[in-house]
């Protein structure tokens, strides 16, 4: 029993380590706008969270650093992809590669360095007496809990808001919103910021919940899971907080089972979620059901008033 | 006479030194249905885009309901009550139809509420008679059903003034009538209806007045009822000598080129769309199939064009058996395929004209030598082709996908028939094209059936049957119903076959 609850308590905090990045990718995506830089932005609200951590003590400011890191890195995809209409796809593996290298360059001091400050867990009085429901759910950190906010609120913001209802039009046809009067431009920004800053939050969930430490590289490919679960999920946050704790569970299950077949390889075990990874992209993206795909259609393509 | 909506006076609209619209006056009255018709390039889009707000003209004057107005952009006209229907909707497929009607809504609540939504598109809906589920996601509606959602989007905003930019140009026959119901139900309701098109027939049959564009000018304007195919004919193409291109004489002989034996072949959706179709084309001879739109054509062609994978039965072209052999093989024995997609099937938009010339030929040894095309010999094919075709485009290097369809369309037959096919499969050849257009593309099938080829004709317009083939064969439901001799065949009959009765 108790290593059930143990795999599924560690599954929620896999899943949402994923899920800021994902959700944060699934309204840049809405909005027309692909991000492949996850893994990179990642790292640097990883990284730049922790050095933070390290010199100030302060986990505020650390996390205020966190959501900066991520904004900056918005702007800057934002202006390359929606104000000079770049290549989506090259600017995505620009910040990957740039975050990727710069996150490491920066963390050479703290490598190896203690910072003993992160979010710590908080039991939720009374909820956390309930049985079994209670340890998997209700003793977490702070992260965890404004994830089980943050699900059904972008939820009801993309399907039965105005707002939502502009989000979704955005990213199939920003023509039509453009010719209502809309700022298709401010609303391109908006997303890709919102979704880089959530990005860098899931770097924050590794070193400053997680972990507390920092190693180059240490998102070891959650960035990746997370956009593979965007297009896995339809771009749909509910669908992708399921997959998010499946990868989870997977996961979990790989590093607990690791105990009780010494046997086997480790390698095989952490691996699972990788595997799992390929799977499921395969499903989501082939061409098994002849159905309409949930790929917003205008994903990638800047938009351009001129060649209307 | 009551008082006009609009009244457009004196509408003149230059680009650079190019006059699209020349001291154009256009009057519009409460429930008529009006039609603007013109060959492409008349200057009817840009007179409507005038009125819209998209444009603004150089000088001339727009009165609504008697008074002066400057239309300055497209959401002052909507205010006005003015909404145009574009060819190329303008709709979300995965949103709801009543979210597609409220993203347009000024007043749309912060919150969104489905169900009362949906029950205003409804009751929108229900008192125009256009019959579309408001819930539905667009992208499992009909293209009608599309249409009809985009004239819901006019009249949910209150406009009085609708304008269809060639309306019927996407519709089956049926859902054409079927629109033209709908549009004199909102004549009939006191609103104004502007329809864009060139096809003569539909626009006597369906409109109240006409005014025939000719060159950025008012060429003549008339009651519907005045209307003769004749006086339309000579306003819309002008003294230009305007002489139908009409099948003199049966020139074939009795060699059969192509055979087709108890052919069966499926959908996309993998629906038998072809049930057991036997017909012979011979040389010279021109083959016409009628039928509506969606009664297996597509995929007859594509199967003797070797695209769609034959499910029964056989083809043979000049006596070879090419029922199961690839589409190469296909072009190499002489069959040639003009698709009734040119943009999609029949061109690459983006690539320029010499490249497009070459896409089925760029293995010869006339274009390449060991895999290295030889860009001088394309360049100067390409050049031949726009004298010899009366191409217009904007230079042999320009994407194909900013010509008009009409230039499109030329080069694609252009192509096809310098294969020196046996036979050339033509689906639709002047959907969607003006008369000068149509008339260039009569005069290359005519010709090359003149040199021996075989043509299969694949048409909805009956006129064009008629005038074109030496023998018919009707389809519906996927079967051949008969196929007679043009000399023996008459509308009626054909008509009748067309909808399932058998002779």
């Amino acid at each position: 029993m108790n290593l059930i609850i143990s795999i599924l308590s560690g599954a929620i905090v896999y899943a949402v380590s994923v899920m800021y990045a994902g959700i944060g990718e699934t309204f840049s995506e809405r909005a027309g706008i692909m991000n492949l830089g996850v893994e990179g932005i990642m790292l640097m609200g990883a990284v730049a969270g922790y050095i933070t951590a390290v010199n100030t003590q302060n986990l505020a400011l650390s996390f205020l650093v966190v959501l900066l890191t991520g904004t900056a890195f918005g702007l800057v995809f934002a202006f390359l992809t929606v104000t000079l209409q770049a290549d989506q796809t090259v600017c995505g593996m620009a910040m990957l590669t740039f975050g990727t290298g710069l996150s490491g360059f920066l963390g050479k001091d703290v490598t190896g360095v203690a910072a003993n400050l992160k979010f710590q867990t908080m039991p939720i009085p009374l909820l956390k007496e309930i049985p079994v429901i209670g340890p998997i759910f209700f003793q977490q950190n702070l992260l965890v809990y404004a994830m089980y906010v943050i699900v059904p609120l972008s939820l009801f913001y993309i399907y039965r808001t105005k707002y939502g209802l502009y989000l979704r039009a955005l990213g199939e046809n920003p023509a039509a919103l453009d010719s209502a009067g809309m700022n298709i431009f401010a609303m391109r920004y908006a997303y890709v910021i919102l979704g880089c800053a959530m990005i860098a939050v899931s770097g924050a969930c590794v070193t400053l919940a997680n972990t507390n430490f920092w190693s180059p590289g240490m998102t070891a490919g959650k960035g990746w899971i997370a956009f593979a679960l965007v297009a896995f999920s339809s771009w749909n946050p509910l669908k992708l907080t399921l997959g998010a704790l499946l990868f989870g569970f997977i996961s979990c299950l790989g590093s607990n089972l690791q105990i009780y077949l010494p046997g086997v390889p480790t390698e095989i075990f952490s691996a699972m979620p990788y595997i799992a990874t390929i799977i499921a992209f395969i499903l989501a993206t082939g061409n098994f059901r002849k159905v309409h795909t949930a790929q917003p259609a205008a994903l990638c393509k800047p938009y351009d008033r001129e060649s209307r | 006479m009551k008082e006009p909506v609009i009244e457009m006076r004196n509408i003149t609209k230059r680009f650079g030194d190019v006059i699209a619209n020349e001291n154009v006056n256009l009057s519009l009255y409460p429930g008529e249905i009006h039609a603007l018709l013109g060959e492409n390039g008349a200057g009817k889009s840009t007179l409507m885009n005038v009125l819209t707000g998209i444009y603004r003209p150089n000088s001339g004057e727009i009165y609504y309901h008697g008074k002066k107005v400057s239309i300055r952009s497209p959401k002052q006209a909507v205010d006005m009550g003015i909404g145009m229907v574009h060819q190329h909707f303008r709709l979300i497929p995965p949103l709801s139809v009543a979210e597609n009607v409220f993203l347009y809504m000024p007043d749309c609540k912060k919150i969104l509420r489905q169900k009362e939504m949906e029950e205003a598109i409804d009751a929108c809906s229900r008192e125009f008679h256009l019959d579309v589920d408001a819930s539905a996601k667009v992208w499992q509606l009909s293209v009608g059903e599309q249409q009809r959602v985009e004239i819901i989007k006019l009249l949910y905003r209150g406009a009085d003034i609708l304008i269809l930019d060639e309306p019927s140009a996407v519709l089956t026959a049926q859902e054409a009538v079927e629109m033209f119901k709908v549009l004199r139900k909102m004549a009939d309701s006191g609103k104004s209806v502007i329809i864009i098109s060139h096809k003569m027939n539909e626009v006597m049959q369906n409109a109240d007045r006409i005014t025939v564009l000719k060159g950025g000018r008012v060429e003549d304007t008339m009651e519907a009822a005045d209307a003769t195919i004749d006086r339309l004919t000579r306003a819309v193409v002008g003294d230009r000598e305007f002489v139908p291109q009409v099948r003199q004489n049966r020139t074939f002989t009795e060699e059969i080129v192509l055979q087709a034996e108890g052919l069966s072949v499926k959908n996309d959706k993998g629906l038998e769309a072809v049930r057991n179709v036997s017909f012979t084309i011979h040389a010279g001879e021109i083959f016409g199939i009628a039928g509506v739109a969606g009664n297996g054509q597509k995929e007859l062609t594509e199967a003797i064009a070797g695209l769609r994978k034959i499910q029964k039965g056989k083809v043979t072209v000049n006596g070879e058996d090419l029922t199961s052999l690839s589409v190469r093989k296909h072009i190499d024995k002489g069959v040639s395929f003009i698709p009734e997609d040119r943009l999609s099937m029949g061109l690459v938009p983006s690539l320029d004209m010499a490249d497009n010339m070459i896409l089925k030929h760029f293995g010869s040894e006339k274009f390449s030598r060991r895999g290295i095309l030889k860009k001088k010999v394309m360049d100067e094919t390409a050049a031949s082709y726009i004298e010899r075709y009366d191409i217009k485009t904007a230079g042999i290097h320009s994407p194909v996908g900013l010509m008009s369809g009409g230039n499109q369309q030329k080069l694609l037959i252009a192509r096809e028939v310098n294969g020196n096919p046996s036979l050339l499969v033509a689906s639709y050849p002047v959907r969607g094209l003006d008369i000068g257009a149509t008339e260039a593309i009569h005069k290359i099938l005519l010709e090359e059936s003149a040199k021996g080829t075989a043509i299969l004709l694949v048409s909805e317009e009956l006129d064009e049957i008629f005038q074109m083939a030496d023998r018919i064969g009707v389809m519906c439901d996927g079967n051949m119903m008969a196929v007679l001799d043009r000399e023996s065949a008459d509308y009626e009959t054909i008509g009748k076959l067309m909808s399932g009765e058998q002779l």
